[in-house]
Formats: C-alpha cells, structure tokens, sequence
C-alpha cells in the first residue's frame, strides 16, 4: 500500500506535470505518435482490403499477415529500425514500427467484414446496373463499416499499448515515464507512470466503444 | 601490440557467424529462459482460463464479468502491465510471468468460451441421455468438442507470449529480449538480428507443435478438413 500512496504522491506533484519530461509532454507526444500511426495505417490498410475484398482475392494473404504479425516481436522491430540507417531519422523508426503493427489487424478486419457482405444484395446492386466503384462505395463499404471500425478500434488501442514501448528504445511517450522510474530504482514513478498508461489505453478503448454505442443503426451492425 | 582481429564482430555486421559460434552458450541460455517463461504462463493461463470459461458457460451472470475483465486486463500496455506488478512482484520472473498470464487469459477464456457454447444441445441432451452426469458430460463431451476452439486461443496466447516475453527485458527478465536490449545500447547489430531472428523461429516452431497436437487430439475433425 505503501507504493500506492506514493505513486498518488508523485501523481499528485505538480512538479511532475510540466517541463519537457512532464505527464502533458509525454502524453502529447503518446497522442501525437498515435494518431499519426493510425492515420498512416489507415491509408495503407484500407484501400488494399477494400480492393482485395471487393475482388474476392487474397484472403490468405490478409489473414497471414495477421498471423506473421502476431509473432514478430514489436520491440525486436524497433531496435533493428533504430540501428539501420533509418535510426538517424528521429522518431521514423518508432513510427515505421507502429505501422507495421498496426496494419494487419486492419487489413484482416476489413477484409473479412468485405466478404462477409450478403452476396445477394451484391448481386442485386450489380442486377441494377451498378459500376464495380459505385458498389464498393455505396454498398460494399457501409455494409462491411462495423467490422472496419472494430479493426479500426483495435489497432487503435495497440498502437496506444505499442507506443509505449518506444520509450524502451528512447522514444518518447507516457512510456519514458516507466522507463525514467526503472532507471531511477523509483517504484512510485514506475507505478505512477504505468497507471497513467493504462487508463489512457482504456480512455481509447471506451471511446471508440461509446462512439460505436451513439452511431447511426446501419454503422453499428446487428452483432452490436 | 596485435592489430585488432578483422571479422565480422569487429566490422559490426548485423549477420554474423562468428557472433553464432563464440556467444552460443548465452544465446541457448536466452533461448531457454524465453522457453520457461512462456510455457510456464501459457499453463498458468490454461489452468485458470478452463474454470472461468467453465463458470462463464454455465451461469449466465457470470459471463458478462468474466469477459469485461478479462479484456480489461488485455487493454493494457505490456510494459505498464509490467511496471504495474512491480510492488508485489518486484524485480522477478514471477512478474514478468504473471504480466503473460493475464494476457493469455483473455484470449483463452474466450476461445474456450465459444468452443463451449458451440456444443449442439442435442449432443448434451444424449449424453444426459445416456446418464451422464453434468461432470462426465464436462469432461468426456463438452471439453473435447471445445477443443478445436481452446487450441486456435492457444495458439494465438502462445505466439502473442513468445512476441511479448521481450518487453520483460526492462525487469531483466525477457529471455530473448534481454539480448536485444543490450545488444541496443551497444549499437551489437549481430545480437540484435540474431535473437530477433531467434524470436520469431520460436513462435513459429511453437504454433506448428500446437498445429501438430491439435490434430493429434481431435482425430474425429480430420475427415473434415481434408
């Protein structure tokens, strides 16, 4: 109990909250380091399972990547970008890492929500004279949304728990304030910084999970 | 004085024979350390995950708590999760074991979970038909027919701990990891590459075993992929 107090403490100091190591600066720079990924992710993720679901090609290739992913241990990632030649580059190895990271649960959610799409209303939309980019558009894709937006949701909150670990390799984030601690054998800060990251991850999730609560029927899907 | 030797450790090359033949006893070391924390939390995780999964199938109460919980627990990051258990851990495998076992449980209460409540109830009312108790009907109709189910969670729970047993690096204790941490502040490419490497050839080696076994366990479904 006698860490927990302390951990309150150091929470609690005002001290800890500005300046470049400061709680706001790492948090804005938590925040930065995921939006960014997810962005970037986005744009690489989506358009590529749009196509392939659309097409009906490349299942495995989704789904494998997924798995291939799963096994690759992201801080391994991280420090062979950080000792390649891109390591010079600033935060691009962590960013680079994160996508990676965050791309095969994407590409796997949005592919398998494109499948999953009812084959008769495709073939109806085709029966009325819809081009192949009017189908993906207006009947594919806001079919297929719940399943997107919970690949979205969960590479979200990955790249929240994923950012961390770059504070491992000298990145910055809420996880140098972990990594500050071990280094200063200061287990209050340790566990201080640790909860900080846990209710930020869990802040994520329960806004994407509200978001998906208050969004229209259609966007929501039946499974809820 | 002797010029230093010229190989690859001396060039820093990230592949490196050298590295392999004169650090062999260190990397085996890492191997096995990897090997023991993740086994030994993916069998802490199986062995509480069963009754929770259990308990979940039978009362409906207990499902939702069960659930919300346990996905809690997976949204957070490995490395608070880590720091998190420090007080009543401290510096030890113990945390970074418990750190797994709580991710693993997630996915493994949910697999079995579904494997459970995909038992046709025909096939329970038989059993119970042919007098088996809710015990028996447990252990010789419901578990097997879960498994295919349990095994595909396994299997996810394993490689996921095989990828995060690294992060356990910042307590010292991520077997693999350990190696890529060091080999970090040292800018030693070839260690880097090489326990990375050896990483993912464990996760993969790991999933083909579990592959291996579920086939071995589950003949009747066989006819089926096939």
């Amino acid at each position: 109990m006698n860490t927990l107090s302390s951990a309150w403490d150091w929470l609690t100091s005002a001290a800890n909250w500005s300046g470049a190591n400061g709680i706001w600066n790492r948090l804005g720079e938590h925040l930065f380091l995921t939006v960014v990924c997810l962005a970037l992710s986005c744009l690489i993720a989506l358009p590529v399972a749009l196509v392939l679901g659309h097409l009906g090609k490349g299942g495995a290739l989704a789904v494998n990547i997924s798995n291939v992913g799963r096994a690759v241990p992201t801080f391994a990632v991280l420090v062979l970008l950080l000792l390649s030649p891109i390591g010079s580059y600033g935060s691009w190895p962590t960013i680079i890492a994160l996508v990676l990271f965050a791309v095969p649960p994407l590409l796997t959610n949005a592919y398998v929500g494109m499948r999953g799409v009812d084959q008769d209303v495709v073939r109806a939309a085709r029966g009325m004279g819809m081009t192949g980019s009017q189908m993906l558009l207006r009947v594919e894709v806001p079919l297929a949304l719940p399943l997107i937006l919970t690949g979205v949701r969960i590479a979200a909150v990955q790249l929240v728990a994923t950012a961390t670990i770059a504070a491992l390799a000298g990145g910055g984030g809420l996880g140098r304030i972990i990594t500050a601690g071990f280094n200063l054998a200061s287990t209050p800060q340790v566990v201080a910084g640790a909860a900080l990251v846990a209710a930020f991850a869990l802040i994520v999730e329960t806004l994407f999970v509200v978001a998906q609560r208050l969004s229209p029927e259609w966007a929501r899907g039946t499974a809820g | 004085m002797t010029a230093p030797p010229d190989d690859c450790l001396a060039r820093n090359e990230w592949i490196c024979g050298e590295y392999l033949s004169t650090r062999s006893e260190i990397l085996l070391d890492a191997v096995l350390q990897h090997l023991q924390l993740t086994l030994v939390a993916v069998l802490i995780g199986v062995v509480l995950a069963v009754p929770f999964a259990v308990a979940a199938r039978r009362w409906n109460w207990a499902a939702g708590p069960v659930l919300g919980l346990t996905t809690i627990l997976y949204t957070v990051p490995s490395l608070a999760m880590f720091s998190l258990l420090l007080p009543v851990y401290g510096l030890s495998a113990s945390l970074v074991v418990a750190g797994l076992v709580l991710y693993s449980l997630t996915l493994l209460v949910r697999n079995i979970l579904a494997g459970l409540r995909a038992v046709p109830e025909e096939t329970r009312q038989a059993a119970r038909g042919m007098g088996y108790g809710p015990i028996r009907l447990l252990l010789a109709v419901e578990l097997p027919l879960a498994l295919p189910a349990a095994m595909a969670g396994l299997r996810i729970a394993t490689v996921s701990a095989i990828s995060l047993v690294t992060i356990g690096a910042i307590v010292g204790f991520g077997g693999l990891g350990n190696l890529i941490y060091s080999g970090m502040n040292t800018y030693f490419k070839a260690q880097v590459l090489t326990a990375s490497v050896l990483c993912v050839i464990i996760a993969v080696v790991a999933d083909l075993l579990l592959l291996l076994i579920q086939r071995l366990l589950t003949p009747w479904t066989r006819g089926q992929n096939a």
